[in-house]
């Protein structure tokens, strides 16, 4: 195409060009990011608290005010004009320097804090150092790399969901979602759980310490939340403690798969999770990036795959390593474990082979290596493991592996750096074990659909452009078949792009929800079943 | 092995050629001048808008045609031998078929005005209309001003696109009210508003008279009926399309305005078909004209003469009504049968509803002698296919469908809900006492 930009101005022309108050909200949220890498650098600032707070209020204010100057003079309605003309947006320039500084500081975040500043038997230094004052205003803890992270995650998501709100705010379904994850991600990310911290060695804890919980954080995704120490914290804190950890093993057993089968994932990936909540508002710039191919649906299918099949193989091997062996001190030893587990394996591997076979079609035998893989390393493990190792490995080293690979590199490093280079959902589409499973649910057991209208679709491709999960959504529409994929996070905005109201986003009934029949309406309806005998 | 040649990669073309790939192993070849890949034409507005890039716009992965075994050939065809059954192309070369199928879709009408082969002057259908229009008006530094001519869905389209650029579009539109031929007074009136809104300088009852040379070959101004002179940089002619068929002049094809089909969609000669934009029915089925230049029934006769192609003999018989578009903001959905100015049978009256706030109407035809529903017009507000093409084949009448809107509305989730205050209304205006039935998934999914 020849919409080459002739300008030479560095922002290009309308609609990509920034107007000069956008400019200076540039200016000012810069300033905001400046400050803190100036203390990264160990700039000292005599006033931390003060100079924080004008850092995050100058990035705050920068964030939302560009915003406010690229909606105020807008009707309501679609504001995609120049998306693949902006370079931040479409890959360009200006897209690989967001990429290439978002991968570097999650590399520092996760492999080098001490370049943030993070002492750990002394005093903060450099930028850790700045929101020490904060940090301790909530949990009466210093900070550390994880509290700065989490504190300009949250303001990122409160932002940045301040500009989405404004830009779909003639949809309503857009902006309670948005209202709700900008909600989870302050109060049940961020704050709840530093004013927990404020109650460890407390009587109400009978002197325990809780563990860090995001409670809405849910295992698989919060891999970690059923190790030792976490275990040991959360039987240590008297009722409540018992009370969370068995509100964490409910959370996966029992809310996720009653609100899956009502709603879809949709409830969890871009209502209440912070991977989707930041994905859905800073990453909303980047939905379009996302690989539409065929190949990487392949590619998708077979890794986030592997990821579950590694997580609940790493998990069980964590829980096995800690468990005793003799019944009479704990009821749960290392034996009945296992068992339990491929107990529980075999049911759900056992009601899908013979109530929704059909449905699997060629997926099922994947399906059925993965329930393989499992089975025989359960076996494996109990035969062929000692006190603290897994076959050959320690435990420990298998739960590390994991947390490298998948825990920072993947869903930080990857998942999050290269948003403006992927798309804003490259973890939650490939790697999040999570999704991998409420997604199984939803694919097999859910009311939830995509409903396509008939036969109104023009087939245009603003569906499958703008879906972040990389579904090719016109595919199904333009045969006048409903959505229903594993993969949809239900964020909706399939259904907001489209210009002839195509696409609802609804729970019904299950009968007829997979309708593979090309059924478009206002066609001859003799026609409609010669065309579709098969 | 029987050679299938489909003339036209558009929606009709490439539905057939699908089908045809269904039903049997026939050899499919698919000619198109335009472009190598089957893309979406409604969507070319959406890549000068940067919403999307134009590999988006095409429905089917570059390797898709291979894997089905339909040959793709960029060429232009100039005459149609039938006696000899063979194409000869603009390049020279030569092709034979068995079976032909003219699939080649509208080109923009121009009506003889003095000025309108000058540089700067472009209608908007095809890709190479595109590239053309990026030329012309790539941002509004070359062009200060465009001027539109003709107010149906692709004038406005044209200004909605050259607005995203901050180009200042002045609308020249025939009629009293923006394409009151096709929507209700009502409907008509609150796209004007919406239009000025959006910062269009729309100039009702105007016409084209000529466009201005500026001495080098290319438009400076253009002048109209009613004696004005405006300077512009770009005139967009979207006054209606007409069948694309002039390669077909020399040939023994019957042609009208279009290419005369029968309802199995076969011209005056033996294997050879013509289906979407340029085929042109003998006479309108039912209250459909004759050339229908609508993507959803070029699909439908795509569909169609696959299956005659096939052995299995098949009339053109579409299924109720239904179209869709968008208005800058406003999304507009028919189904059935709502009348505007032109053509309206005597025994067809509306009743009209319109938001008292926002941009939101609804109109809805019956029979005001039966009061049989007849169809409905729906802006700013989403309709379930499903509902409409039922109660139509039910023959529903307006109270039962004003009743259960609700069943119909297909807004996004957490929508406001309009049918309280349209119930209301209706029972007013028409001094009735129908009560507004609740949603019901049992009714919608038809559930046992």
């Amino acid at each position: 195409m020849s919409t080459v930009d002739k300008s030479m101005a560095l922002t290009g022309q309308p609609p990509a060009s920034l107007s000069l108050p956008q400019k200076l909200a540039v200016v000012l949220g810069m300033s905001g990011l400046g400050i803190m890498l100036l203390a990264a650098f160990n700039i000292n600032f005599p006033q931390q608290g003060l100079w924080l707070s004008v850092s995050l209020l100058a990035l705050f204010v920068g964030i939302t005010w560009f915003s406010w100057e690229a909606y105020k003079d807008k009707q309501p309605g679609i504001k995609n004009d120049g998306v693949w003309f902006k370079s931040v947006s479409s890959r360009g320039l200006w897209g690989w320097v967001a990429g290439i500084a978002l991968t570097g500081f999650y590399i520092v975040l996760y492999f080098y804090p001490q370049y943030l500043g993070l002492v750990n038997d002394g005093d903060n230094k450099g930028v850790i150092a700045l929101f020490d004052p904060l940090s301790k205003a909530l949990s009466g803890n210093p900070a550390s790399q994880w509290f700065v992270y989490g504190t300009l995650y949250t303001v990122a998501i409160l932002a940045f969901g301040i500009k989405f709100l404004w830009k779909y705010r003639h949809n309503r379904y857009e902006r309670l979602r948005t209202a709700s994850v900008m909600f989870f991600q302050t109060a049940f990310a961020f704050i709840i759980p530093e004013l927990m911290a404020r109650l460890n060695g407390s009587s109400v804890l009978n002197g325990g310490s809780l563990p860090y919980y995001d409670l809405k954080n849910i295992w698989p995704l919060n891999y970690y939340n059923f190790e030792g120490y976490r275990i040991k914290g959360f039987l240590s804190s008297g009722e409540i403690g018992f009370a969370l950890l068995i509100f964490g093993i409910a959370s996966i057993f029992v809310i996720t798969p009653i609100l899956t089968y009502k709603y879809g994932k949709r409830w969890y990936c871009s209502w209440v999770c912070g991977c989707g909540g930041l994905a859905e508002t800073a990453g909303d710039a980047f939905r379009q990036l996302s690989d539409k191919s065929t190949f990487a649906w392949k590619v998708e299918r077979w890794v986030i795959h592997s990821v579950v099949v590694f997580v609940t193989l790493m998990t069980t091997a964590v829980i096995y390593s800690y468990l005793g062996t003799d019944t009479s001190k704990y009821w749960l030893t290392k034996s009945s474990f296992l068992i339990g587990v491929g107990v529980f394996l075999t049911l759900v591997f056992g009601w899908v082979m013979l109530f929704k076979r059909e449905q699997l079609q060629k997926d099922a035998q994947y399906g059925a290596i993965g329930y393989f893989v499992i089975i025989l390393a359960l076996i494996g493990m109990h035969f062929f493991s000692g006190e603290g190792n897994v076959f050959l490995f320690k435990s420990e080293s298998l739960r590390k592996t994991y947390s490298f690979l998948i825990g920072s590199i993947f869903s930080g490093v990857i998942g999050t750096g290269f948003y403006p280079i992927f798309g804003n959902r490259v973890w939650c589409r490939f790697g999040c074990p999570m999704a991998a499973i409420l997604g199984f649910q939803q694919r097999m057991f859910s009311k939830f659909r995509i409903t396509t209208n008939g036969g109104q679709c023009i087939s245009c491709g603003n569906c499958s452009t703008y879906c972040e999960m990389g579904i090719d959504v016109r595919a199904y529409a333009q045969k006048g078949e409903n959505i229903v994929r594993s993969s949809c996070v239900g964020c909706g905005i399939c259904s907001a792009v489209c210009p002839r109201g195509v696409l609802k986003l609804e729970n019904g009934p299950l009968e007829g929800r997979i309708d593979s029949n090309q059924v478009l309406l206002g066609n001859d309806v003799d026609l409609m079943q010669l065309v579709n005998k098969k | 092995m029987e050679h299938i040649v489909i003339i036209g990669n558009g929606i009709a073309g490439v539905t057939a050629a699908r089908h045809i790939r269904k039903l049997s192993d026939k050899r499919i070849t698919i000619i198109s001048g335009e472009t190598p890949y089957f893309f979406s034409r409604t969507a070319l507005m959406y890549v000068y808008m940067g919403h999307m890039k134009f590999e988006h716009t095409q429905p089917y992965e570059n390797g898709f045609w291979k894997k089905n075994r339909i040959d793709l050939l960029q060429a232009f065809v100039e005459k149609v031998d039938t006696d000899a059954k063979v194409l000869h192309l603009a390049m020279g070369n030569t092709i034979s078929y068995d079976k032909l199928i003219i699939a080649t879709g509208s080109k923009p009408n121009k009506f003889g005005w003095p000025g309108q082969d000058l540089q700067g002057v472009q209608g908007l259908y095809s890709k190479q209309d595109l590239e053309q229009l990026e030329e012309n008006a790539p941002n509004n530094k070359v062009c200060k001003r465009a001027v539109i001519v003709g107010g149906g869905l692709i004038g406005i389209e044209l200004a909605e696109m050259l607005r995203t650029r901050e180009i200042p579009v002045t609308f020249l539109v025939r009629e009293d009210s923006f394409w009151n031929g096709v929507l209700p007074a009502g409907e008509s009136a609150m796209i004007n508003e919406h239009i000025k809104e959006h910062h269009i300088d729309l100039r009702l009852s105007t016409n084209l008279d000529t466009i201005i040379d500026n001495g080098s070959g290319r438009v400076k101004a253009v002048t109209t009926d009613q004696g004005e002179t405006i300077e512009c940089d770009l005139v967009g002619l979207t006054a209606g399309v007409s069948p694309n068929i002039d390669f077909l002049e020399d040939s023994t094809i019957e042609t009208g305005r279009g290419v005369l089909v029968n309802r199995k969609l076969e011209t005056n000669i033996p294997d050879v078909y013509a289906i979407g934009d340029c085929a042109e029915q003998h006479s309108g089925i039912g209250n459909r004209r004759p050339i229908e230049a609508v993507w959803y029934t070029g699909r439908m006769m795509g569909e169609t003469v696959a299956q005659t192609i096939c052995g299995n003999p098949t009339e053109y018989k579409p299924g109720h009504w239904f179209n869709s578009a968008k208005f800058l903001d406003i999304e507009y959905q028919t189904y059935g049968w709502v009348f505007g100015r032109k053509g309206k049978p005597e025994y067809e009256a509306h009743y009209h509803w319109r938001h008292p706030e926002e941009k939101i109407c609804v109109t809805i035809a019956y029979d005001k002698n039966t009061e049989k529903f007849l169809g409905i017009n729906t802006f700013g507000m989403r309709m379930r296919h499903q509902m409409f093409d039922r109660w139509l084949t039910e023959e529903k009448n307006i109270d039962y469908v004003v009743a259960h809107l609700k069943d119909a509305n297909f807004d996004p989730e957490f929508y406001k809900p309009y049918e309280r205050l349209i119930m209301a209304d209706y029972n007013q205006t028409r001094i009735k006492n129908i009560k507004l039935k609740s949603k019901s998934l049992k009714r919608i999914f038809q559930l046992g």
